[in-house]
C-alpha cells in the first residue's frame, strides 16, 4: 500500500498540469459543499437562538384552546396563570403572555395586531419591555411590523380592541422603541404592552394565553387546562425548513460533484489507454492485474487527497472569512415567514468538514475505480507491446 | 334649605322627564323603522382609497329577527346569499357551493369589505332595551329641526357604550348617528343622505357609514326599491333556500 501510494504520488506530480485541473476542480467543489452546508447550518443556529432570545423562550405552555394560526380564537384562549407555576413567574423564570385582537390605524389606514401583554420587568426574552415602564400608553413594536405600517419610534396612533362583552375601546398609544429579531412570528402584526395595561383593557385581570420559560425552569408535564410545548417542538418548523433546503442543496452538491467527478474519471480513462506498456511492466514485475487495479484507483483517489490540502490553502481563509463577514441575502429576509437573519454567518462543524472530505474521497475512489477494472481483463503481452486493447 | 330641596327636586324631575321624552322619542324611532316585513333592494358602495365597488342586493325580512339576502352584483358576488335566523348566521358562496355559518368571533369581520361588520347585521335588540336615553338638545340638520339623544349602554355586551343619534323632529328617522368607545373616542359615525316618504312613514333610503379612525369615503348604503308588509312565504327563511 505503501509502494502504491509513493507511486501513485510520483504518477500524479509527474502528469503535471493534468493532475493540477483536476485537484483544483476538486477542492472548488470542497470549499462550496463546506461553505453552502455551513450556511445552512448556521442559519439553523441562528434561528433557534433568535427564536429562543425573541419569541420561544425554552419552551412555553400554551392554553388549551390557543391555536397562534387563529387569531379568532384568542378571546377565548385565556385563563388565570396556574398556582403550580405562580412561584416561578415570581422568580421570573416564566412569563406570562396575555395576547388579544386590536386593531391599529397607522396613517389613517387600518392594521388588525395581536396584542401580547408582558410584564415590563421580565428577563426571559430579549424584548426591550423595560421602555413599557413609562408613562401615558407605551408599545413597543418589531422593526417588519414598523417598516410594513411605516411607523417609527415615538409615533402617536390610535389602537382599538374590544373588552370581554365585545364592547370597543380605543386610546392613544406612543411607540416607545422598535426591536429588531429576525424572528417574523416575533414581529409582523404585534404590538407589546405592558402585562397590566393589557389585564385591564378586555378586563382579564391575572390571566395569560401563553407561559414562556427560561432554560432553567423545569417544565410541568402535566397542567390541568395548558399544554406543555417544548423548544424542540417550537422549533419544528425551521427543522422542516432546514430539511427541505438541505434536500434542495444535496442536489446542487451532486451536479458540482459529478462535473468534479467526470474530470477525474476522463483523466483516469486516458491514463489506462496511455499507459497500457506501464500496467503491462507491472504485471511482468509481478504485480497481479487487482494490485495494478488498485494502483489506479489509489492513484485517482490521491486527487480528493491533494485537493483537500490545496483547498485549505485557499479555502481556509476563504471560509473563515465568510464565517466573519457572513452573506447577506440578495433578497429581504422577513419576506421568509421565517426566523432568518439578513446576513446568514456559516458555522462548520468538524463534522461537516470530516463527512465532505470522507464522501468527496469516497466518490472519486468509486470513480477512479470504475475505469480501472478494464486493466483486469487486459492481456499482458499485448500491453507490454503496447497494443491497443 | 328648603330652597335647596326644592331646587335639587326640579332638576331631578326635569331630568326624569328628559329621559322620559328621550325614551319617547326613541321609541318612535323604533315604530317608524320597524315593520312586520320587508321586502328591498339595495345598493352598497365600499369607497376605498385607490378603488370603490357597488354590491347590488335583494333582502327579504321579517321584523329583526330573520332575513335572507342575495347578492345580485357585481358578477363575482352574484349568487352570494345569507340567511339570518334570531342570532344565527349562514352564509352560502356559489364559488365554493358551500353553506358555512358565522358564529363566535367571525361575526366581528368586515360584510365583503365594508365598513359594516356582521354583527351590526345581527343586532336585532331594541335600542330600547340596550341603552338608557337622554335627550341633551334640539338642533338643525340641513335645515331640519332635530332631537339630539344621548343613548348610554344599560347591559354589558354592547359593541358601542355610548351613542349619539340626531332625529328628525316630526319624521322620527335618524338623520345622524355616532358611536363611541368606552374611552369616549368617536368610532364611528352614520348619516342619512335621504329621507323618502314611504306609504305613511318616513324612512331614510340612502345613509353613508364611516369608520372615523380609518381614512376613506365610508360605505354608502342606499335603497333603491323597498316595500313593507308583503306575503313572503316561510321558505324563504331556510337553509334550504341558500342553494
Amino acid at each position: 500500500m505503501k509502494t502504491a501510494i509513493k507511486l501513485a504520488l510520483r504518477n500524479l506530480l509527474g502528469a503535471g498540469l493534468r493532475t493540477w485541473l483536476n485537484v483544483f476542480v476538486l477542492s472548488v467543489a470542497y470549499v462550496l459543499i463546506i461553505w453552502m452546508q455551513g450556511l445552512i447550518a448556521g442559519w439553523d443556529h441562528q434561528a433557534k437562538r433568535d427564536m429562543a432570545a425573541w419569541q420561544t423562550g425554552a419552551g412555553q405552555y400554551w392554553h388549551q384552546q390557543f391555536d397562534p394560526y387563529d387569531p379568532l380564537t384568542l378571546s377565548d384562549s385565556h385563563a388565570p396563570v396556574p398556582p403550580e407555576l405562580l412561584p416561578s413567574v415570581n422568580s421570573r423564570e416564566v412569563v406570562p403572555v396575555l395576547m388579544a385582537q386590536a386593531t391599529i390605524y397607522p396613517h389613517g389606514s387600518m392594521l388588525p395586531v395581536v396584542l401580547r401583554g408582558l410584564p415590563a420587568d421580565q428577563k426571559v426574552l430579549q424584548l426591550p419591555t423595560h421602555k413599557l415602564d413609562t408613562a401615558g400608553f407605551p408599545v413597543i413594536i418589531g422593526s417588519m411590523m414598523a417598516r410594513t405600517a411605516k411607523l417609527g419610534k415615538g409615533d402617536v396612533l390610535t389602537l382599538r380592541w374590544r373588552d370581554r362583552n365585545g364592547t370597543f375601546d380605543a386610546a392613544e398609544v406612543t411607540i416607545a422603541d422598535i426591536f429588531s429579531s429576525n424572528v417574523p412570528a416575533a414581529e409582523a402584526g404585534q404590538v407589546y404592552l405592558e402585562l397590566e395595561t393589557l389585564h385591564r383593557m378586555p378586563g382579564l385581570h391575572g390571566e395569560a394565553t401563553i407561559l414562556v420559560y427560561s432554560d432553567v425552569h423545569q417544565p410541568l408535564t402535566q397542567l390541568a387546562g395548558w399544554n406543555v410545548k417544548p423548544f424542540a417542538w417550537l422549533s419544528r418548523e425551521v427543522d422542516e425548513m432546514i430539511k427541505t433546503k438541505s434536500v434542495g442543496q444535496s442536489i446542487l452538491f451532486g451536479v458540482l460533484l459529478l462535473l468534479a467527478l467526470l474530470a477525474v474519471f476522463d483523466t483516469q480513462v486516458l491514463s489506462i489507454f496511455r499507459r497500457q506498456r506501464e500496467i503491462g511492466t507491472y504485471v511482468a514485475l509481478g504485480y497481479t492485474r487487482w494490485q495494478v487495479v488498485g494502483l489506479f484507483t489509489v492513484e485517482g483517489t490521491m486527487f480528493a487527497v491533494l485537493a483537500a490540502l490545496f483547498s485549505m490553502v485557499f479555502g481556509m481563509p476563504l471560509l473563515m472569512w465568510q464565517a466573519r463577514v457572513g452573506w447577506t441575502l440578495p433578497v429581504e429576509a422577513g419576506d421568509f415567514g421565517m426566523a432568518m437573519a439578513q446576513t446568514l454567518y456559516p458555522v462548520y462543524s468538524l463534522a461537516l468538514v470530516a463527512g465532505t472530505v470522507l464522501l468527496v474521497t469516497m466518490a472519486t475512489a468509486i470513480v477512479s475505480y470504475l475505469p480501472s477494472r478494464k486493466i483486469a481483463k487486459m492481456n499482458p503481452t499485448d500491453a507490454l507491446k503496447g497494443k491497443i486493447q | 334649605m328648603r330652597k335647596i330641596l326644592f331646587v335639587f327636586a326640579t332638576i331631578a324631575s326635569l331630568n326624569t322627564g328628559k329621559a322620559q321624552e328621550a325614551v319617547e322619542i326613541l321609541k318612535k324611532v323604533e315604530a317608524n323603522m320597524s315593520s312586520e316585513n320587508r321586502v328591498m333592494t339595495t345598493e352598497m358602495t365600499i369607497k376605498g382609497k385607490r378603488a370603490s365597488r357597488t354590491l347590488e342586493a335583494k333582502t327579504w325580512a321579517v321584523g329583526s329577527t330573520k332575513s335572507f339576502t342575495e347578492y345580485l352584483a357585481p358578477a363575482a358576488e352574484r349568487g352570494t346569499k345569507m340567511l339570518k335566523i334570531n342570532d344565527q348566521l349562514w352564509m352560502y358562496s356559489p364559488q365554493a357551493d358551500r353553506t358555512v355559518q358565522i358564529s363566535g368571533h367571525m361575526l366581528r369581520q368586515s360584510v365583503m369589505g365594508s365598513d359594516l361588520s356582521y354583527e351590526d347585521m345581527m343586532e336585532d335588540r331594541r335600542l330600547t332595551d340596550i341603552y338608557d336615553a337622554k335627550l341633551i338638545g334640539n338642533e338643525e340638520i340641513n335645515g331640519r329641526k332635530v332631537f339630539v339623544l344621548e343613548l348610554t349602554a344599560k347591559v354589558a355586551d354592547v359593541a358601542y357604550q355610548r351613542q349619539m343619534m340626531w332625529v328628525d323632529d316630526g319624521r322620527f328617522v335618524p338623520l345622524r348617528q355616532e358611536m363611541y368607545a368606552r374611552s369616549g373616542s368617536l368610532l364611528r359615525r352614520m348619516e342619512t343622505l335621504e329621507v323618502r316618504q314611504i306609504g305613511r312613514r318616513w324612512f331614510p333610503v340612502e345613509m353613508i357609514y364611516r369608520d372615523m379612525l380609518r381614512q376613506g369615503d365610508g360605505t354608502v348604503f342606499r335603497i333603491k326599491e323597498i316595500s313593507f308588509d308583503q306575503p313572503i312565504p316561510e321558505s324563504v327563511f331556510s337553509r334550504a333556500a341558500l342553494k
